[in-house]
């Protein structure tokens, strides 16, 4: 009997421990990922009562692998969409109910305060895209549920977060099918419609499109509000000097995140910097003369002393 | 022409003063590293500067309390206690001297003695800087490296931004003070004696023409 209940609370503990990603472990035994981790899937066609294989749309093909790295890895497919999806063929109404949204989920929930859901869905419906495609414009068309990540909170350098920023921007940016689809018309060229950007490229590489794109606030770590093209930031001077739109919210959140890991010497070694400070173009000025006159004054003096000695 | 030595700077002031001085270049070379941008090597790279920017200013912060306390717990708290009497007057006095007074045989206004170790403009510098300027940029940069205690928005403008100007133009001015420091402190016996003062401890007072002492 002791031994029983040992095997059991050792077996219960097993599962414990391996409760995170177990869903997704085996995508080739899962029964939804065996057709939607793979770009065919076969099945038996009771009608003509043959094996048939087909191929499965490429935009339900699901990454298995980031989805066990995704904030939701821990839930499985039918948490989340119908169970009626266990059947196939699936029931062609099952496509008209709706998904539980972000707000759903995480809306007045404490333990996800500091994420701001709120806010975040206020200034979304403020923004280029809500104006274009309304309602439908959900959270999920920026941030797959299957497989977020938080990278601006987890990431080891700015680079990185800067990179998975502007990757959801080009899902649909550029892609000329999801495009079209919110916006009804062509995608425009993104190299192109930037043309006149400065070393465009390393642009694209360090500055998240929402730097510009957005009405950046320090209080909110990403802001949402994206606005029209013609609202976004073309002037040089408004990053490079000194109403500088890159001081805000990165350079405050990185600093929180290097120091919640927590040892102090994390709060010296940060790798954060408000940049432009010195291009207040009135300071930048002013320092000069100073110095110009602190440097000519010394100069006078030493010629006076040696003179008179 | 007497002249004689007093020990002016006890051993924990030099040690205060040696750590500041080379705190405060390091953070001066750096601060205008960081200036210079991210693609710039000025001295050191970008990611370096920082981490030494901010080992040196937690560093001179904490050295800081010892000049603070020094100050306050010793008797050389009180040469930096300011007369009312002739308020301006006399550090205006003290700027002529050195401006056109040195030049034509006129004697320091205020010769240094035991009981004074500083000339007038000297204590009023000294004090601007010790007791406003540098407080001000400590916890600027403190505020810097913990931005959640920044007020967010000024107007319309970021806090963290304002702080950030503000901590680099009292940087700036610092290092003016630093230039100044370091030219008034030639103007000795010698050149470099005062230099060698700030070493050793001892001073050089020169009874009738004036040393001006360190600046």
């Amino acid at each position: 009997m002791r031994i029983l209940l040992i095997i059991l609370l050792a077996t219960c503990l097993g599962s414990l421990t391996q409760a995170k990603a177990q869903y997704y472990d085996d995508p080739k035994e899962h029964q939804c990922l065996k057709c939607h981790s793979n770009t065919s899937y076969s099945f038996h066609n009771e009608l003509m009562d043959r094996e048939e294989k087909r191929m499965m749309n490429p935009y339900y093909v699901l990454d298995t692998v980031a989805m066990r790295t995704g904030v939701h890895q821990v839930f499985d497919c039918t948490d989340c969409h119908s169970y009626e999806y266990s059947t196939y063929p699936h029931q062609a109404n099952l496509k008209l109910e709706p998904l539980a949204t972000c707000l759903d989920c995480h809306g007045g929930d404490e333990t996800f305060a500091s994420y701001q859901f709120e806010r975040i869905d206020e200034e979304v419906q403020k923004s280029v895209h809500f104006d274009a495609y309304g309602e439908s414009f959900n959270c999920s068309k920026c941030h797959d549920q299957h497989t977020y990540r938080p990278i601006a909170r987890t990431a080891e350098n700015v680079k990185e977060i800067v990179d998975y920023s502007n990757k959801m921007c080009l899902t649909c940016h550029a892609n000329m099918q999801r495009y079209e689809m919110v916006a009804g018309r062509e995608k425009p060229e993104l190299v192109q419609v930037h043309r006149w950007l400065p070393n465009q490229q390393l642009h694209f590489e360090n500055v998240r499109c929402i730097e510009c794109h957005t009405d950046v606030t320090d209080s909110l770590m990403v802001s949402h509000n994206i606005r029209p093209k013609t609202q976004a930031v073309r002037n040089c001077i408004e990053c490079h000097s000194g109403n500088s739109k890159l001081k805000a919210s990165l350079y405050k959140y990185e600093n929180l995140q290097k120091r919640s890991e927590g040892v102090l010497g994390n709060i010296i070694s940060n790798d954060s910097y408000v940049i432009g400070t010195h291009q207040v173009p009135f300071l930048q000025w002013l320092s000069v003369v100073i110095l110009i006159c602190v440097l000519g004054g010394v100069l006078v003096h030493v010629i006076f002393r040696i003179l008179k000695k | 022409m007497a002249t004689d030595k007093i020990y002016y700077y006890p051993l924990w002031l030099r040690i205060w003063h040696a750590i500041n001085a080379i705190g405060i270049i390091l953070l001066i070379i750096t601060g205008i590293s960081l200036q210079s941008g991210v693609e710039s090597w000025f001295v050191v790279p970008f990611d370096k500067a920082i981490d030494i920017h901010n080992a040196a200013g937690v560093t001179v912060t904490l050295n800081y309390l010892l000049y603070f306390f020094g100050n306050m717990f010793t008797k050389n708290g009180k040469f930096y206690i300011v007369k009312p009497k002739a308020f301006l007057k006399r550090p205006i006095k003290q700027a002529y001297y050195y401006a056109w007074g040195m030049f034509h045989g006129m004697k320091a206004p205020y010769p240094l003695s035991e009981k004074r170790k500083f000339n007038p403009l000297q204590k009023y510098t000294y004090i601007l800087t010790m007791y406003l300027a540098v407080p001000c940029v400590i916890i600027t940069g403190f505020a810097l490296l913990f931005p959640e205690l920044i007020i967010e928005k000024v107007y319309n403008v970021s806090g963290i931004f304002m702080t950030a100007v503000f901590h680099s133009a009292l940087g700036f001015f610092i290092s003016i003070f630093l230039i100044i420091h370091l030219y008034i402190a030639s103007i000795g016996k010698n050149p470099l004696d005062n230099f060698k003062s700030i070493v050793t401890g001892w001073h050089h007072v020169t009874g009738n023409n004036g040393s001006n002492g360190t600046k």
